[in-house]
């Protein structure tokens, strides 16, 4: 294990009391991307501040490597590398300069410091733009300086604030790319995303995370299979006085999981949407059945079926 | 967050020298791309200081109304307090200015807050890069008030080794100056700083005047006692021109030391609340 993460609390004191952190557990294997899904404001980023020295936390012990990171910030942050959620590349300094000064800054050598910035520029196809500086970077290309920089001192886990916000989904796939080669390299992988998509498609290991808390752990596939990941029929009604009867109605039907009341209208939960369909828009047309939606299993389900919330709502 | 740690073996001791190293190669490698914009904003005032109170002055009829009474020749009084002010519009230009773009929406300072030392230490090379800025500008302004004024002004410096330790106390005193400006203000009012902070000290820092000609105004003279920058311009005036009036050695060293222990612990204390949450 070498992220281990104990009862972790995080409390803004202040005019209004945030609980940000509310008695986090977590544990990162050797070599894995882990991924900590959650809506904005679950207490993904503060996790990740903590993990880095950059956050005190209100209780609760952080180990990297059976390092205690509140103890001895210095020394865990050898270990460690991050790209936080914005860019931070240094603008006084090209690109070059900026993935060079900082294996001085962890006390490497001129020559060592030269050789490993050129291999990595090599590595994430930088070379050509290593005379630049970040001003003149995409936000692509900035993010993948950002990736180069964080790993130029070979630490033994990449923190990874919301890797893909604000890039377009091509980069976003160079990125996923990268973050995978990671893992031929041996380094861990933490990430924290609040697509769903990213964390299903990169993550080996998912924490699923809300109002501070985590809900739910384990590889993507055994959340979908043990939180019941169900097609979701999301309907939306005119009239909803007729509700509880439809739900209670579709519910007696063969492949209806369960069926619930929304804002909207109803919600069913079901082992397929095949064949189901018509029998479900009958069944609601009286209602005056505006809109459908339908969500194959997938972590967004499985969030749903644990919050009763859609992540990004 | 601990103190001491790291500094537990020889082996660490070494890793804290070369990050501390790493961090002054980077500043040093922005300075050299910046040496015109350095030596201009260093030079400047100075050298109109100098060119208009003891070059066009003294050619005026009726002589230089500034310096009447003033017993030693104006540019005599004027070079070490325009030393002092060149130490800390360095100190202030060196860290204040950067780190209030660094700490604002680009948060570049991440990166070197996240290098394995403690985070204080980042803070502290900050100072003494710009303490050796600080002195860079401070010796510059020698050579113009030799060149410039209508009667060359001479420094006198007999003991060296005092001059070293005033230059290097107060130019570390202006970059923490600098450091709990810049950590402090947030980067909207940083220009605010200038009209409310650094004009006033400065007037009021006994650069254009001894500080033992305030005696007839006694409440001025005492009050300006808790100006930092009075204690350098007379640490200057004691060591470049002893010949001027000045404050004895027991009361400037004591004084910078106290004020420099005083703002270095107050902007280190604001570094580390505005990169640790």
């Amino acid at each position: 294990m070498i992220v281990a993460i104990e009862a972790l609390t995080k409390i803004y004191e202040g005019k209004q009391r945030v609980v940000a952190l509310d008695g986090v557990d977590l544990e990162v294997n050797q070599g894995e991307i882990f991924g900590l899904l959650g809506p904005n404001g679950a207490g993904k980023t503060t996790t990740i501040g903590i993990c880095t020295t950059r956050t005190q936390p209100s209780g609760g012990v952080v180990r990297i490597a059976g390092i205690d990171v509140m103890k001895h910030p210095a020394q865990a942050r050898k270990l460690i590398g991050v790209v936080p959620q914005f860019n931070t590349l240094d603008r006084s300094l090209t690109v070059f300069e900026n993935i060079y000064f900082h294996c001085r800054y962890f006390g490497m050598s001129h020559a060592e410091s030269k050789a490993r910035s050129t291999e990595l520029l090599a590595q994430f196809l930088l070379t050509e733009r290593q005379k630049a500086y970040p001003a003149q970077l995409s936000g692509g290309l900035g993010q993948r300086v950002q990736i180069a920089r964080a790993i130029a001192h070979r630490p033994a886990v990449l923190f990874l604030d919301e890797p893909s916000a604000g890039l377009d989904p091509q980069s976003r796939i160079a990125m996923w790319k990268a973050v995978q080669g990671l893992r031929a390299e041996g380094i861990t992988v933490v990430l924290t995303t609040h697509y769903m998509e990213e964390a299903d498609e990169l993550s080996e290991r998912v924490a699923i995370i809300d109002h501070g808390r985590v809900l739910a752990m384990g590889s993507p596939q055994k959340l979908k299979d043990t939180f019941g990941a169900q097609t979701i029929i999301n309907l939306k009604l005119k009239d909803h006085s007729g509700v509880e009867a439809l739900a209670l109605d579709l519910k007696r039907r063969p492949g209806v999981k369960s069926a619930e009341a929304t804002p909207d209208g109803l919600r069913v939960f079901a082992s397929s949407a095949e064949g189901l369909l018509p029998e479900i828009i009958q069944a609601s047309i009286g209602l005056g059945l505006r809109d459908i939606t339908i969500t194959e299993p997938s972590l967004e389900t499985v969030f749903i079926q644990l919050t009763g919330r859609e992540l990004r709502e | 967050m601990s103190n001491t740690e790291g500094f537990g073996t020889p082996a660490s001791r070494i890793f804290f020298v070369k990050a501390f190293f790493g961090l002054f190669l980077r500043d040093l490698r922005v300075l050299s791309r910046e040496m015109g914009p350095f030596f201009l904003r260093v030079g400047m005032q100075p050298l109109l200081f100098l060119f208009v109170f003891t070059f066009i002055m003294p050619r005026m009829s009726g002589g230089n109304p500034m310096a009447m009474g003033a017993g030693p020749s104006f540019g005599t009084v004027l070079l070490p307090g325009l030393m002092a002010v060149a130490i800390m519009f360095t100190g202030i230009a060196a860290v204040a200015l950067p780190l209030s773009t660094e700490f604002g929406i680009t948060r570049e300072i991440d990166d070197r807050v996240m290098c394995p030392i403690p985070v204080w230490a980042v803070a502290l090379e900050k100072v003494c890069f710009s303490a050796l800025q600080s002195m860079v500008a401070a010796c510059l302004v020698i050579p113009m008030a030799i060149l410039i004024p209508a009667t060359p002004v001479l420094p006198h410096i007999h003991n060296w080794l005092l001059f070293l330790l005033i230059l290097v106390i107060a130019s570390l005193l202006a970059g923490a100056l600098g450091l709990a400006i810049g950590s402090s203000v947030s980067p909207r009012n940083i220009g605010l700083v200038f009209s409310i902070i650094v004009v006033p000290i400065t007037f009021l820092g006994c650069v254009y005047y001894p500080w033992a000609y305030l005696d007839k105004i006694r409440w001025l003279q005492v009050a300006v006692l808790f100006n930092p920058i009075v204690y350098i311009s007379e640490g200057l005036r004691m060591t470049v021109t002893p010949a001027v009036q000045h404050m004895p050695w027991w009361g400037i060293l004591p004084a910078l030391i106290f004020f420099l222990g005083l703002l270095g612990r107050f902007g280190v204390r604001g570094f580390l609340k505005r990169v640790i949450s």
